[in-house]
C-alpha cells in the first residue's frame, strides 16, 4: 500500500510550494538583495553600492523620528491591549455574583464578547475613516461631546501633540475584543476548583488574577505579545490612513517611511529595501526577545 | 457569623457594580462610533455638522444611492466578491492539500518545507513589499485580479497551513487505514473520507481568510494602482475617506462605509462562533 503515495505527495504539494516560494520566499529574499543597490525603481539600472543605503539610514533623521514612534508603540499598545484585554476576560468569566455555584462570568457575558470584538472584523480601513471622522475637529462625535458639556476640544489628528497618541488609542480599541476572546477562551480551560479553593481561602480577587489566573495563562499572554509586538512594529495601515505619518511627521512610523520611500515621488527602490532588511531583523529580535523574556516554568494542568 | 458576612457582601455588590460599569464603557466605546456611522449615513450633511449628536430628520436613502453609484462602492463591492470568491477557493485547495501531506504522509524534506511554509507567519507583508511588486510585475499580473487571487492565497497559506495541518493530525487514523485496506487510493480517500471528516477545520479556515482578504487593504494598494475600475472595496473607501477631506460629502462616505460594515456583521452575527474559534484558535496553539 505505500506504493502510490508519492503522486499524492508531488501534486498536492508542488503546486502550494511554487506559489508560495514565487510570491513569498522569492520577494523576502529579494528585499535583501535589492537593499545593497541604489535601484531607483522603474528603469532597469542597478548598481551595487554595497551598505551605503544602510550607512545612509543610520542617519536619517526621518527614519529615526519614525522607529522612535513605532518603539512608542512596541512599548505601550502590548501593556495596554493585554492589560485590558486580561481585565474584561477576567470579568467576564468570574465577576459575576457569588452564589452557591462558586466562580460564575456576568450576566451577558456573551454579547459583551460579541460587542467586544467586532472592531476585530473590519477592515483596518474602516476602522480608520470611521477614526477619522470621530475625531473630526468640527463635526466629529468627539469633539461634539467635549462642546455639548461645555469644552472646545483640539483637532486632534491635525494637532502633532495628539494625532500620534490618538493613533495608538485607536490601535488599542481595534485590537482588545480579540484579546478578551482569547484570554477568555484560556480562562475556560483553567478548572473552576482551583478558584473556589482559594477563593475559599479567602484569596481577593486582585490576588487570584495575579497569582493564579496570570500564571496559568501566561503561555497565551505570551503569544498575544508576539502578536502585538510585531502589529506595533508594523501599523503601517492605520497610519497612513488616519495620519499618514503627520502633521510635521509626528506620528510617522518606519512602514509610512518604507513605503513612501518606495512608492512616492522618489521610488527608491534600493533605499526603501534597506529599511525593510532592518525592519525584518526588529522583528525578529523582538520576537526572538519575547519568546525568551517570557520563558518561565510551564504549568501543567490535569 | 452574619455580623461578618454583611461587610463583605456590600463590598462585592460596589465590586459588581463597579466590573459591569466598564464592561459597559467599554461597550459603549466600541458601539458608539459604528452607532453613529449609521445614524450618520441617514444625515444630511448640513445635520452632520450642525450636531453630531443629533438624530437623522428623514431615512436619507439617497446618500446610500450616492456612496453606491457615484462613488463606484457597488462596484467595488462585486470586484471585492470575484476576487475573494477565487482566493478562497485557491486558498483552501491548496492550503488543505499542503497541510494534509504534512499531517499524513512521511518523505525526505517534510520538515524543511513545513517551516518554510510556517516561518511565514513570523513577518509582515509590508517588508516584502517593494520586491513583491516587481515579481508581479515581471510574471505580467499587474493590476490584474488574477495576480490579486494569487498573491492573496501565497499569503494566507503560513497560517492555513499550520492552522489545517494540525488539524489533520487529530483526525483518526483509524478510518483512513480502512479506507485504504478497502481499496481506496490515496487521491478517493482525501476528497471522499478526509476532506469531508476536517469540515469544522474547514469553515473555521475559510471564514478566517475571507474575512482577513475581504479586509486586505496593503496588497491591492500597491498591486492594482491605477485603473480604478478595476479596484477592490477597501481601496475605494480609503479613497473616498481622502476626497471626503476635499469635497465635504459627508453623508456619502459615512454611507459608503455602512454599506461595508452591513454584510461583515452579518458573516459576523450569523457565524459568530466559528469567527471567533477560527480567529483566535491558531493562537492558542
Amino acid at each position: 500500500m505505500k506504493h502510490g503515495k508519492y503522486p499524492l505527495i508531488l501534486t498536492f504539494l508542488v503546486p502550494p510550494l511554487l506559489l508560495y516560494v514565487v510570491f513569498v520566499v522569492s520577494p523576502y529574499l529579494q528585499a535583501f538583495q535589492i537593499s545593497t543597490t541604489d535601484w531607483m525603481g522603474y528603469s532597469a539600472q542597478a548598481d551595487p553600492v554595497g551598505l551605503a543605503n544602510f550607512k545612509a539610514l543610520w542617519h536619517d533623521d526621518y527614519v529615526w523620528n519614525a522607529l522612535r514612534n513605532n518603539v512608542v508603540l512596541l512599548a505601550l499598545v502590548p501593556v495596554l491591549t493585554i492589560a485590558l484585554g486580561l481585565f474584561f476576560a477576567t470579568m467576564l468569566s468570574m465577576g459575576g455574583r457569588r452564589g452557591r455555584a462558586g466562580v460564575t462570568g456576568v450576566r451577558g457575558g456573551a454579547f459583551y464578547r460579541t460587542v467586544y470584538f467586532f472592531p476585530q472584523v473590519l477592515s483596518v480601513v474602516i476602522i480608520a475613516a470611521l477614526w477619522k471622522e470621530v475625531l473630526h475637529p468640527t463635526s466629529g462625535l468627539f469633539n461634539g461631546t467635549l462642546r455639548a458639556v461645555g469644552l472646545s476640544g483640539p483637532s486632534w489628528l491635525g494637532d502633532p501633540r495628539f494625532a500620534f497618541w490618538c493613533v495608538l488609542a485607536v490601535m488599542v480599541w481595534a485590537n482588545v475584543g480579540f484579546y478578551v476572546v482569547l484570554f477568555g477562551a484560556a480562562m475556560s480551560a483553567i478548572p473552576r476548583e482551583i478558584y473556589e479553593a482559594v477563593l475559599l481561602d479567602g484569596a481577593s480577587r486582585w490576588t487570584t488574577l495575579r497569582r493564579i489566573t496570570i500564571p496559568l495563562l501566561w503561555d497565551t499572554v505570551q503569544v498575544a505579545w508576539i502578536y502585538l509586538a510585531i502589529a506595533a512594529l508594523d501599523g503601517f495601515i492605520l497610519v497612513q490612513l488616519m495620519t499618514n505619518g503627520g502633521p510635521n511627521f509626528s506620528s510617522d512610523v518606519i512602514g509610512v517611511r518604507m513605503y513612501d520611500t518606495a512608492f512616492g515621488s522618489e521610488t527608491k527602490f534600493g533605499y526603501a529595501s534597506a529599511i525593510g532588511v532592518v525592519m525584518f531583523f526588529l522583528t525578529l529580535s523582538v520576537a526572538v526577545l519575547a519568546l525568551r523574556a517570557g520563558r518561565r516554568e510551564r504549568i501543567e494542568l490535569s | 457569623m452574619t455580623a461578618v458576612d454583611r461587610p463583605v457582601r456590600r463590598e462585592r455588590g460596589v465590586t459588581n457594580v463597579l466590573s459591569h460599569g466598564f464592561l459597559l464603557l467599554w461597550g459603549a466605546l466600541t458601539v458608539l462610533p459604528l452607532l453613529w456611522m449609521v445614524l450618520s449615513s441617514f444625515k444630511s450633511n448640513a445635520e452632520i455638522i450642525a450636531d453630531p449628536w443629533g438624530l437623522p430628520g428623514a431615512l436619507r436613502f439617497d446618500n446610500w444611492a450616492r456612496a453606491w453609484t457615484g462613488a463606484h462602492i457597488g462596484r467595488y463591492f462585486l470586484n471585492s466578491a470575484i476576487v475573494v470568491t477565487g482566493s478562497v477557493t485557491l486558498t483552501m485547495l491548496m492550503g488543505a492539500t499542503a497541510a494534509y501531506v504534512f499531517a499524513r504522509y512521511e518523505f525526505r524534506g517534510r520538515q524543511l518545507a513545513y517551516y518554510l511554509f510556517v516561518g511565514g507567519l513570523m513577518f509582515p507583508v509590508f517588508l516584502a513589499l517593494v520586491p513583491l511588486f516587481f515579481v508581479v510585475r515581471s510574471a505580467g499580473l499587474f493590476g490584474t485580479w488574477t495576480g490579486l487571487v494569487l498573491v492573496y492565497a501565497a499569503y494566507s497559506l503560513p497560517f492555513t497551513v499550520f492552522f489545517l495541518t494540525a488539524f489533520f493530525r487529530t483526525l483518526p487514523t483509524s478510518v483512513a487505514e480502512a479506507a485504504l485496506v478497502d481499496g481506496a487510493g490515496h487521491f478517493r480517500l482525501f476528497f471522499r473520507v478526509m476532506l469531508p471528516m476536517a469540515r469544522p477545520g474547514l469553515i473555521s479556515l475559510g471564514i478566517f481568510n475571507f474575512l482577513n482578504h475581504w479586509n486586505q487593504f496593503l496588497l491591492p494598494q500597491v498591486l492594482l494602482q491605477g485603473d480604478d475600475s478595476k479596484w477592490m472595496l477597501a481601496q475605494g473607501l480609503a479613497a473616498l475617506s481622502v476626497s471626503q477631506g476635499y469635497a465635504g460629502d459627508y453623508a456619502q462616505l459615512f454611507a459608503g462605509l455602512t454599506i461595508a460594515v452591513v454584510p461583515v456583521l452579518i458573516v459576523y452575527v450569523v457565524f459568530q462562533r466559528q469567527v471567533q474559534s477560527g480567529l483566535t484558535a491558531g493562537q492558542l496553539k
